[in-house]
């Protein structure tokens, strides 16, 4: 039933050795008292001084985002998605569940997808960051959003720029799906208005479209 | 020539009325540049949050909120609930702060204290036995003579326990709304609404209310996009009119939007109904009497009575007691078809039980009953009941109670019908033909999902013989024309006709400027592909730009209003579905295998997005059946899910094949546009109970059907 998340979608663990889930969101990267958890963070906190300590105050962070380099200024709790959202203006993202789950906010990092509000913006320093604004606008859609329109796969549409994502990500790792592995491969993402049946054919469909030429 | 000026054209000359037209946002959509509530961001803006009360049932004893005031990046604190206040749910709101960072406002909510006194609360009520004097009994309500019938000793009795829980609406963009008080003293909210038009007004009220000075005039609301509603978002809630007091007292924009788990907590939930029911009917199928006792909560409010027998409401000789239990839950809100789909499963199950100890194919049964239903939607039914039993492959498939193939994977095959209103709310647009040639519709309307641009798109380019795209769609905005709230399947009706009348008015404006170009009268006009020619001859025209140019320098306006002249829609709709299941006995899990819709809704305007309503429909049926429910504990009061990970949605994988007929033609067709949003998500509920129950040969009594529960009724005696 549930529990389908794709194992590969899996962002990249950040240079600094402390990666995504080991902090629990609003707390200083420097604050170790109760409101931690986690084994990893513990890990991190004890970790030797050469180990970066960044916060709690605002620091400077480089994202490389659609190409383009920004240089911000964030508190180290802040997550990617909420820097790309408030700070760069990139709403295709959402926030739905802000805690890894429903897939609304799936960007690519060095274009293996990630849910960004899983991820600390100083965590993506270093990396390559794709947002749905960086493979397609709606005068220049991509095979997938083509496909999407075409199929009707959305309905509100608050899902469907993660759904895109995810989409175009899994059809780089697997060009020729079947409808099981289109099925298990897009678990990680939910809808609540019931556009699966459109998503399926839309991703059978992008995929024939994208056959011997390049997108995104 | 249609009977009256605004008739929706004859089959055969629909043009794109009811063809599979693309939605108009849906490359707007795709590409991420749809800009919803929470996406609004002006420069300074500040960010909202708000302080909840942990406890179901509590009294605010203190309150300090004197060091969030003094944390850097703190604008405002405004307390909500002042100490003394009564709290009735964990999750209502208490204070609320303003920053100018999100996480600013996590601090600064940690920093303010208050102190309860909790008081006795109550969360389930499944167990009526436990609600003591929460239980509120309404009165009993009799027709024809309930005692006798159940007494005939011919008569065959079917008796059961059948039950729906209390789920939330889960709208993936959480409530609330960006408000911008402007020093000139107007209010601009940009909000997640379904309720365009009306919110300013609801606004305004809310903060006079809190001895807020200000004019609805002096108020607009914009909702370009909405992440969902389904019934959740009509008013502005508290929150609508906190964001907009932040606002006026920091002279900033100031955006609140729901935390996930608030938004789950508080904002809108389905009421519970669980019921014993009992039914009477003869050897050969024919129902003689229903008596049920049933009970449900909406939080501390009504809920209503569930509307059973359902859909067969002549069912002769009824006995009904219904008890509303008051819980410390939250407040219930209209979820998509408010009570219809606990009232299918209180009444398709009772019915499908009676079917079984009579040993008769359940769709018989349904169709030996008809004429208890609304004489308006019988032969649908008939109809609706036969095409979904082929595309289910019934005949095939469905078998007595309990697949006794061998093995654990047991098969099976349940019916449910339906019923909804759908009547088209009232709608005023503007329409205008520019002398270029353009043409903006413009109405406070609003598209949930459910493509009322489209129709909106594909209505007025139809009647005034353009492309879709040679329409400009505005909505959104309650500057528009005043349209009604998207809510009861009220919408395309609505719209549709408000945008038939205007275009048939601003189109008649053009046609008497266009004809002495060419040398007739006005009525001898059409205008059809692009062009204004007189009817039937292609050779006396001119093209659509051509003929607007003649405005010169004068742009045509029409207004056009439902309900108005001429017969363009109706109400009530009929439907029928079948779900067929796998039950896994060792597992208990339930996999959809197909469901099969069979849906009418009068005249389609646009065949795409009508049957993407009903393949979401039937996906939310999946969901609320299987995985979904407000998960209440006993011992703390509060919500155990509040969260995407448990309070479970299907996933692309957990839905089968899904089946969409749409009927129309001859019967249909000429009753003109009616609502589709709420019918198609009724059935499923009972549809899969019935499948279910088929399968294993036990019926699982109420939904989620969890495998728990599934392996509960077997062990009570299915077939293991």
């Amino acid at each position: 039933m549930r529990g389908k998340r794709d194992k590969h979608r899996r962002p990249p663990a950040a240079k600094g050795g402390v990666t995504r889930r080991d902090f629990l969101r609003g707390a200083g990267v420097t604050v170790s008292g109760g409101l931690l958890v986690g084994t990893q963070v513990g890990k991190a906190a004890q970790a030797p001084a050469s180990s970066a300590v960044a916060g709690p105050g605002a620091v400077p962070v480089t994202l490389h985002v659609n190409g383009k380099v920004h240089r911000l200024q964030l508190e180290p709790r802040v997550t990617l998605l909420e820097a790309l959202r408030n700070e760069l203006d990139l709403t295709g993202a959402k926030k739905v569940c802000d805690r890894g789950v429903c897939g609304s906010c799936t960007v690519f990092v060095d274009r293996r997808p990630a849910y960004a509000c899983d991820l600390l913006a100083i965590e993506a320093e270093g990396h390559q960051i794709t947002t749905i604004e960086g493979i397609g606008s709606k005068d220049k859609l991509s095979p997938v959003m083509h496909a999407f329109v075409e199929h009707d796969a959305q309905q509100c549409g608050f899902c469907t720029p993660g759904f895109v994502m995810a989409c175009t990500a899994f059809l780089e790792r697997n060009p020729n799906p079947t409808l099981e592995e289109v099925e298990k491969g897009l678990g990680g993402n939910l809808c609540r208005c019931g556009t699966y049946a459109g998503i399926r054919l839309a991703v059978l469909d992008a995929a024939k479209a994208m056959k011997g030429g390049s997108h995104a | 020539m249609p009977k009256c000026k605004y008739d929706w054209p004859e089959a055969g000359d629909r043009g794109l009325i009811g063809e599979s037209i693309d939605r108009v946002d849906g490359a707007v959509k795709s590409s991420g540049r749809a800009r919803y509530s929470y996406d609004v961001h002006p420069s300074g803006m500040l960010y909202a949050r708000m302080l909840t009360c942990p406890y179901a049932h509590a009294k605010i004893t203190s309150m300090d909120t004197s060091a969030a005031e003094k944390l850097p990046g703190v604008k405002a604190v405004l307390v909500i609930q002042p100490v003394g206040s009564e709290i009735q749910w964990a999750g209502d709101e208490i204070v609320a702060v303003a920053t100018t960072s999100e996480a600013a406002a996590d601090d600064a909510l940690r920093l303010i204290k208050v102190e309860y006194d909790q008081l006795p609360f109550l969360v389930n009520e499944e167990d009526l036995s436990k609600a003591g004097d929460r239980a509120k009994p309404s009165a009993e309500q009799k027709s024809g003579d309930p005692d006798t019938a159940f007494k005939d000793p011919d008569a065959v009795i079917s008796e059961g326990y059948y039950g729906a829980q209390v789920i939330t609406h889960c709208c993936l963009e959480t409530h609330g709304s960006m408000a911008d008080w402007r020093p000139d003293g107007k209010l601009k909210t940009w909000s997640s609404t379904q309720s365009v038009s009306d919110l300013p007004g609801q606004i305004g009220e809310g903060l006079r209310l809190q001895k807020v000075d200000i004019q609805n005039s002096d108020i607009e609301t914009v909702c370009q996009y909405i992440g969902g509603g389904f019934g959740s978002k009509f008013s502005p809630d508290r929150w609508g009119i906190v964001v907009a007091q932040l606002s006026k007292q920091t002279g900033k924009p100031v955006r609140l939007m729901l935390e996930r788990d608030q938004d789950l907590e508080v904002a809108g939930a389905r009421p519970s109904y669980y019921g014993k029911v009992r039914v009477a009917g003869k050897k050969d199928g024919t129902i003689t009497g229903w008596d049920s006792d049933t009970w449900g909560t909406g939080g501390m409010g009504p809920s209503g009575n569930p509307p059973v027998p359902y859909v067969l409401e002549g069912i002769p000789n009824q006995l009904k007691k219904h008890t509303r239990v008051n819980t410390n839950i939250g407040p219930s809100r209209a979820w998509r078809a408010p009570n219809h789909p606990q009232a299918a499963i209180l009444t398709m199950c009772a019915l499908d039980d009676l079917a079984d100890k009579l040993g008769m194919d359940p769709i018989e049964l349904l169709k030996k009953n008809i004429d208890f239903a609304p004489e308006i939607l019988r032969q649908a039914y008939v109809e609706e009941l036969d095409k979904a039993a082929e595309l289910a492959e019934w005949k095939k498939y469905w078998h007595p109670r309990g697949d006794k193939t061998p093995g654990h994977l047991k098969r099976g095959l349940g019916v449910s019908i339906h019923t909804w209103g759908g009547r088209g709310h009232a709608s005023t647009c503007l329409i205008a033909i520019h002398p270029d040639g353009s043409v903006d519709v413009k109405l406070g309307s609003q598209d949930l999902g459910t493509g009322t641009r489209t129709v909106i798109a594909i209505t007025v380019a139809q009647t005034l013989g353009l492309p879709v795209d040679g329409v400009n769609v505005m909505i959104g905005d309650s500057a528009y024309p005043k349209s009604g709230a998207s809510g009861g399947s009220t919408t395309v009706g609505g719209v549709s006709g408000s945008t038939r009348r205007g275009a048939i008015d601003a189109r008649d404006q053009l046609f008497a400027v266009v004809a002495p170009a060419l040398g007739v009268e006005p009525t001898q006009l059409e205008s059809v592909n692009g062009r204004i020619q007189v009817t039937g001859d292609p050779s006396k025209s001119l093209s659509w730009k051509q003929a607007c140019a003649k405005l010169g320098v004068k742009t045509i306006e029409a207004q056009g209003k439902n309900p108005g002249q001429c017969k363009l829609g109706d109400s009530g709709v009929g439907g029928a579905q079948i779900a067929d299941v796998t039950v896994d006995t060792e597992t208990g899990l339930v996999k959809i295998n197909r469901m099969v819709a069979a849906q009418d809704c009068g005249l389609i305007i646009d065949m795409k997005t009508a049957e993407s309503q009903v393949y979401g429909a039937l996906t939310m049926g999946v969901t609320y059946s299987l995985f979904e429910e407000k998960v209440m504990d006993d011992q703390t009061g509060i919500m155990l899910n509040p969260n995407m990970e448990f309070y479970k949605l299907a996933g692309i994988g957990d839905i089968g094949e899904l089946v969409v007929h749409m009927m129309t033609g001859p019967g249909y067709d000429e009753r003109g546009v009616i609502g589709l949003g709420e019918p198609p998500v009724i059935s499923p509920g009972a549809a899969i109970c019935n499948a279910v129950t088929n399968a294993i040969g036990v019926r699982v009594p109420t939904i989620p059907i969890t495998p728990e529960k599934v392996l509960a009724a077997l062990a009570k005696g299915g077939m293991a």
